[in-house]
């Protein structure tokens, strides 16, 4: 477990007791605002970690790699925006693998669409259902897919 | 399998903590402070606030979903849909944290136009899928 979510969850509980301490009417309040965003979206993210370990468990980066790696054409633009869309964990890990991608001849404009496409979350989108609709969810992909394409053809043509 | 679920109950432990301080930190800030802080930043200017957006999620970071909630709270607080949209969309193309991490890896070039590139395109993305929710 990562030290850092533990410290910031420690220094909010800290807050907490402060905010309770001069305010106990306002503490009360915050706390039931909080269980309510929870009751919404409890179950949803449920549903959000779930979707993450089919994710976890049906792609892993070697499979991302044998596939950017190996496809061409339209294919490959269609494995970067895919595969950059199911692909788990912080974006840091990826860079040691999209460097050795790179150097084994894949562009930078694939990689650049690889990166971009990490901002679609399939296993994210209930909670953007829930918040934004289904369908701003489905225009904002929609969107998102093109301008993953324009991004890397920027970097294609200029050969950047 | 067993390799799957371990990676995904690592993420899921390291990022729980992170979401319900999140969630109780809404809460505190939900009535009076949040608002205020949301009023300073953004001055329901339809040029500069997605600008705004897309600056705030570049500086932030951290799991999507943090930007979904504190995106959703923005929205119900009357922050414009573009500027949400553009705070979506930058907080994870854009990574200014890791600027450093991607320079090292792929070259100043590369990792200054792609972050530049991407911060630009959050804005054009929010002003895209504002204009086609409203057309279809």
């Amino acid at each position: 477990m990562k030290r850092g979510g533990i410290y910031f969850l420690a220094a909010v509980l800290l807050i907490h007791i402060v905010v309770g301490i001069i305010d106990y009417d306002y503490l009360i309040s915050s706390l039931r605002f909080s269980f309510r965003l929870s009751v919404r979206i409890g179950p949803v993210i449920i549903s959000v970690f779930f979707l993450i370990f089919i994710t976890n468990y049906l792609i892993t980066p070697d499979l991302i790699k044998k596939h950017l790696g190996q496809e061409a054409g339209i294919r490959r633009w269609l494995i970067a925006i895919g595969s950059g869309a199911i692909s788990t964990g912080p974006i840091f890990l990826w860079y040691p693998i999209l460097k050795r991608l790179h150097n084994g001849g894949v562009s930078y404009g694939f990689l650049a669409t690889f990166l971009y496409c990490r901002a679609i979350k399939p296993p994210l989108f209930p909670l953007l259902v829930v918040y934004f609709g289904l369908k701003l969810t489905l225009i904002l992909t929609a969107v998102m897919i093109c301008y993953s394409i324009i991004i890397g053809v920027i970097f294609e043509i200029n050969r950047l | 399998m067993k390799k799957a679920f371990t990676k995904t109950v690592n993420q899921i432990t390291s990022f729980l903590p992170i979401l319900i301080g999140i969630i109780l930190l809404i809460g505190l800030l939900q009535r009076s402070v949040l608002r205020l802080f949301y009023l300073s930043i953004f001055h329901k200017n339809p040029l500069i606030d997605p600008v705004i957006g897309a600056a705030l999620g570049s500086i932030l970071a951290g799991h999507p979903i943090t930007s979904y909630i504190l995106g959703g709270e923005f929205l119900k607080q009357g922050v414009s849909l573009i500027a949400v949209l553009a705070f979506l969309v930058s907080w994870v193309t854009v990574g200014i944290t890791q600027l450093p991490v991607e320079i090292i890896y792929f070259g100043r070039r590369f990792a200054l136009i792609r972050n530049t590139l991407s911060f630009v395109f959050a804005i054009l993305v929010a002003i895209t899928t504002a204009f086609l929710l409203k057309i279809i």
